[in-house]
């Protein structure tokens, strides 16, 4: 009789039907393509307010990208220089270095936990790589200003008198993008049939052989992909590398000399400026190019996605 | 399971809150021999010069123990940003080391009525190890401007010189460019902080630093851990800056937008009232009623 | 041949040493960040830190489980209606190619840019003063994407019986998914909301520009409209990660460098406890419930 009553009420539901069916299917797909709206939205906002620079002020891309000169008033009439090259190469000096420095240790961190020690790799350095993505990147920050600059000054008391430098903002950045690489290279590693390992251990190769020669080659689109999405990490890192790259706006004459990077300005200068003033445009110039930047790399990694796709399917 | 790491994040919380809570009875300090208004009600945001900062900080604390129903914050971000922020609205008092037409256009200045409440002297400091006591304006110059770059250029040891300044929209850095340097800009390549008190701790922690700071951050030298300079041999102190002796100083300004209301008109009529005034000097500020004619002349 | 042989064997066993080392350096390396900031911030402790004013980290450390819980209340429902749009609804057309395009670009934008827009949004075009709650909506932005994808993952995970079983009882699709998927999927969307609180505890850029840099709150104060009032959620305040960061600049107080190592020790337990709880979390689903991923 309760079963009746039961099974009575829930077809009723189904066909009294639009407030428990059409209405939730209408409020889910709303909000589905609402993320486009939102995405949308803020790629306008950063494009009308960072193209202000060009319209309003009317300096040329090409003196904001290529000129050193930053000299921006911050008032609406305007009439300063724009020249950001000095920040787009202290982005791109300390991305790059700090790659550099990273990709070897990632790798042989990937390696090691999936190929020589697969036990202790997912018991204990698995986690413990998950638990270095959880760090709050501010403590990279602070810790790379009260240690690593510390350092840094006794070591190179001369070429570095505060610590602060490409090198300080490189070693904070690779230690943030670590984890991101090393899990993506795993994976990627691990997703390498094993027909082509079986195959070179029948041809009597050293395991070494195997993981140089067959491994690393099969996994290459992965390994890229994940070297791509930690670049596109470091790109977007504000805080921790204000901290320490010393937020000198000249260009670095070497790798211990402090100079200036795209995030760390906008954070540290955008709250002095006034709305719709010069300098308020320009740095939001350099946000909408942060944006484009990581719009860039979205796209890279899909192609290299698409051309692992295509390769599997020969 | 999702109910014991609940349990222990609330435990966490209540332990935090507990201590806290009994922590929070030995409020701050109080100096008795101050009147201090009570019974005001409200709220009041201000930003703006960090050289006035410790001042408008010291008078926050002092009323709002005098008043618990009241909230006063006080923010850094120099003179420039608080010009900015009054007149967008975004706080109620901007302070700053430079009158407002100084740092914006005339019709925005104009809507800014402005409330001087004391002076402050700016020192150029320097890293304990650096053994120059006194530097000329010449000589000032050519070291900001990148002219010079090593101590033993003028009279020290063979040290490399580090420059440490502020970022264009500070007070600080505008007096110190107007008075010390008179008017030429300094050379791009100096690292910049973005308040006095960061400033500090640069110029005490690199060898070779100088940078310069206003006398409130200065008033315990042993603590603050830099030494002052001479300029042109005249030490930097608020009886010179009286005297006319010593040129490197600036009134300090607390801008409203509009005539000051309720609270921030208690506010700012505290700060400049004669009780407060017993504790503008202690705190390393100089009292505007003490200037005489040729120091006032020369800040016009 | 020999020598070639041997000159493998020794290469072979020059590179695995090597990567001994590095792999269990990353290990070492971990356990020496934590336990020294760990142990940094407790040497310099002083009970007056925990304090709820000015000289103590108890309002930043309130304000930051603030923020996140109002980010949450956000994101999550919103975060789990893209999800299900996303394993559920979606056919794969143009509209919904390009949904996915938009939550990897959410995921993948600067955290600046995000406080960019949310200061822009939130605040200047509500003319409103720095709060919490353009904060809390700025870090919404950022874990929605993380939690759609756990979402939509979860569901995808599930075994096609549970969807099969409950349509042929005639339960209609929304009631399917509302009411046998989300709850089978529940536990592992739990786990991506507790890991979507961890990074919102360590967000400090996108909260620069929206909830402002200064706290000023009086607990004895319980009238909600009062800009006083801790649970006013239009008041600006700090969380811990942008604590340190003030203390680094404004630096009045003497203590402020032993204030941040203590506020990154606080700021590592809590991230660390949210991580470990949702690691635990899942060891514990995956055997109860037998499901393998």
């Amino acid at each position: 009789m309760k079963d009746k009553t039961k099974f009575n009420s829930a077809a009723n539901n189904s066909q009294g039907g639009f407030l428990n069916e059409g209405l939730w299917k209408i409020i889910i797909t709303a909000i589905g393509i609402a993320v486009i709206g939102l995405t949308l939205a803020i790629a306008v906002f950063l494009a009308v307010k960072g193209s202000a620079t060009f319209y309003k002020f009317h300096h040329s891309v090409f003196e904001f990208l290529f000129s050193s000169d930053w000299n921006p008033q911050d008032t609406e009439a305007g009439g300063g220089n724009v020249g950001a090259l000095i920040f787009i190469c202290g982005s791109l000096i300390t991305c790059f270095l700090a790659l550099a420095l990273v990709t070897p240790f990632s790798l042989s961190v990937a390696l090691f936990m999936t190929e020589i020690s697969p036990r202790l790799g997912k018991r204990l350095i698995q986690p413990a790589v998950e638990m270095f993505v959880g760090i709050p990147s501010i403590i990279y920050g602070w810790v790379g200003y009260t240690v690593l600059c510390k350092w840094i000054k006794t070591v190179f008391p001369d070429k570095a008198p505060t610590g602060m430098s490409v090198l300080a903002g490189s070693i904070v950045l690779a230690v943030m993008i670590f984890p991101t690489i090393t899990t993506v290279a795993a994976d990627a590693i691990r997703s390498v049939p094993s027909e082509y390992r079986k195959a070179a251990y029948a041809l009597g190769s050293t395991r070494w052989q195997v993981l140089s020669s067959v491994v690393i080659p099969s996994a290459k689109q992965g390994l890229l992909t994940g070297i791509i999405l930690g670049l596109s990490r470091a790109f977007g890192e504000t805080l921790a590398v204000a901290f320490v790259i010393g937020r000198v706006r000249a260009f670095p004459t070497s790798i211990l000399s402090p100079t200036y990077n795209m995030t760390a300005i906008i954070a540290g200068e955008m709250g002095d400026t006034m709305n719709g003033g010069e300098k308020n445009s320009a740095l939001w110039t350099m946000a909408l190019l942060l944006f484009i930047i990581s719009m860039f790399f979205i796209i890279v990694i899909h192609r290299i996605g698409k051309g692992k796709k295509n390769e599997k399917k020969i | 399971m999702k109910k014991l790491i609940t349990a222990i994040v609330m435990a966490m919380c209540i332990t935090i809150g507990a201590v806290g809570l009994s922590s929070c009875s030995n409020g701050g300090e109080s100096t008795s021999d101050i009147v201090v208004p009570t019974g005001l009600t409200g709220t009041v945001t201000a930003d703006g010069s960090s050289a006035l900062l410790p001042l408008a900080q010291a008078a926050a604390d002092l009323l709002k123990d005098a008043n618990p129903n009241i909230s006063i914050t006080v923010n850094g971000g120099g003179s420039g940003t608080g010009i900015k922020d009054v007149a967008a609205g975004k706080v109620d008092i901007g302070n700053s080391d430079l009158f407002a037409e100084e740092k914006t256009d005339a019709v925005t200045a104009a809507t800014l009525v402005d409330h001087k409440v004391c002076i402050v002297v700016m020192a150029p400091i320097v890293n304990p190890e650096v053994t120059v006591a006194s530097l000329t304006t010449a000589q000032l110059i050519q070291i900001f401007t990148g002219a010079v770059t090593n101590w033993k250029d003028v009279g020290g040891s063979d040290m490399n010189i580090v420059l440490c300044t502020r970022p264009s929209s500070s007070g600080t850095r505008a007096l110190f460019t107007k008075y010390a340097l008179n008017g030429n800009s300094e050379t791009a390549g100096a690292f910049e902080s973005d308040n006095s008190g960061e400033l500090l701790t640069k110029v005490k922690e690199t060898k070779g630093a100088i940078g310069y700071m206003a006398l409130s951050y200065l008033t315990d030298l042993s603590k603050a851990g830099v030494k002052k300079v001479k300029l042109n041999g005249v030490d930097a102190s608020n009886e010179n800056a009286y005297s006319g002796t010593y040129s490197v100083w600036g009134y300090e300004h607390m801008y409203t937008k509009g005539e000051a209301t309720g609270l921030a008109k208690d506010f700012i009529e505290f700060m400049q009232g004669t009780e407060f005034g017993k504790k503008i000097e202690e705190l390393g500020y100089g009292v505007s009623s003490k200037l005489t004619n040729t120091a006032i002349n020369s800040h016009k | 041949m020999k020598r070639k042989f041997e000159r493998a064997r020794a290469e072979n066993a020059v590179m695995t040493s090597v990567l001994y080392v590095f792999g269990i350096s990353a290990l070492i390396l971990l356990i020496i960040l934590c336990g020294y900031i760990i142990i940094k911030g407790f040497i310099s402790f002083e009970p007056e830190f925990l304090s709820f004013n000015r000289h103590g980290i108890g309002n930043q450390f309130f304000n930051t489980v603030y923020l996140v819980f109002l980010s949450l209340v956000i994101s999550a429902p919103l975060g789990i209606a893209a999800g299900i749009y996303l394993a559920e609804y979606s056919k794969d057309n143009a509209v919904n190619r390009a949904i996915r395009i938009c939550v990897e670009t959410l995921s993948s934008l600067p955290s600046i840019v995000v406080g960019l827009f949310g200061s822009l949004v939130f605040i200047e075009y509500t003319h409103s003063h720095w709060n919490l709650m353009a904060g809390a909506l700025a870090v919404s932005i950022l874990n929605l994407p993380l939690i759609a994808t756990t979402t939509e993952d979860a569901f995808k995970a599930l075994p096609q019986a549970y969807k099969k079983g409950s349509m042929c009882l005639g339960a209609t699709h929304w009631q399917t998914v509302y009411k046998v998927m989300l709850p089978a999927c529940m536990p592992r969307i739990i786990t991506g909301i507790i890991l979507a609180a961890g990074r919102g505890f360590g967000e400090a850029a996108a909260l620069l520009f929206t909830a402002g840099m200064s706290t000023d709150i009086n607990w004895g104060q319980w009238n909600i409209t009062s800009k006083l009032c801790p649970l006013n959620p239009f008041r600006p305040g700090e969380t811990l990660s942008l604590y340190i960061w003030v203390l680094r600049s404004e630096s009045i107080n003497p203590k402020a460098s032993e204030i941040a190592d203590f506020s990154g020790a606080v700021l590592i337990l809590l991230v660390l406890l949210f991580s470990v709880s949702a690691r635990l979390l899942n060891h514990y689903l995956d055997k109860k419930s037998g499901m393998t991923k």
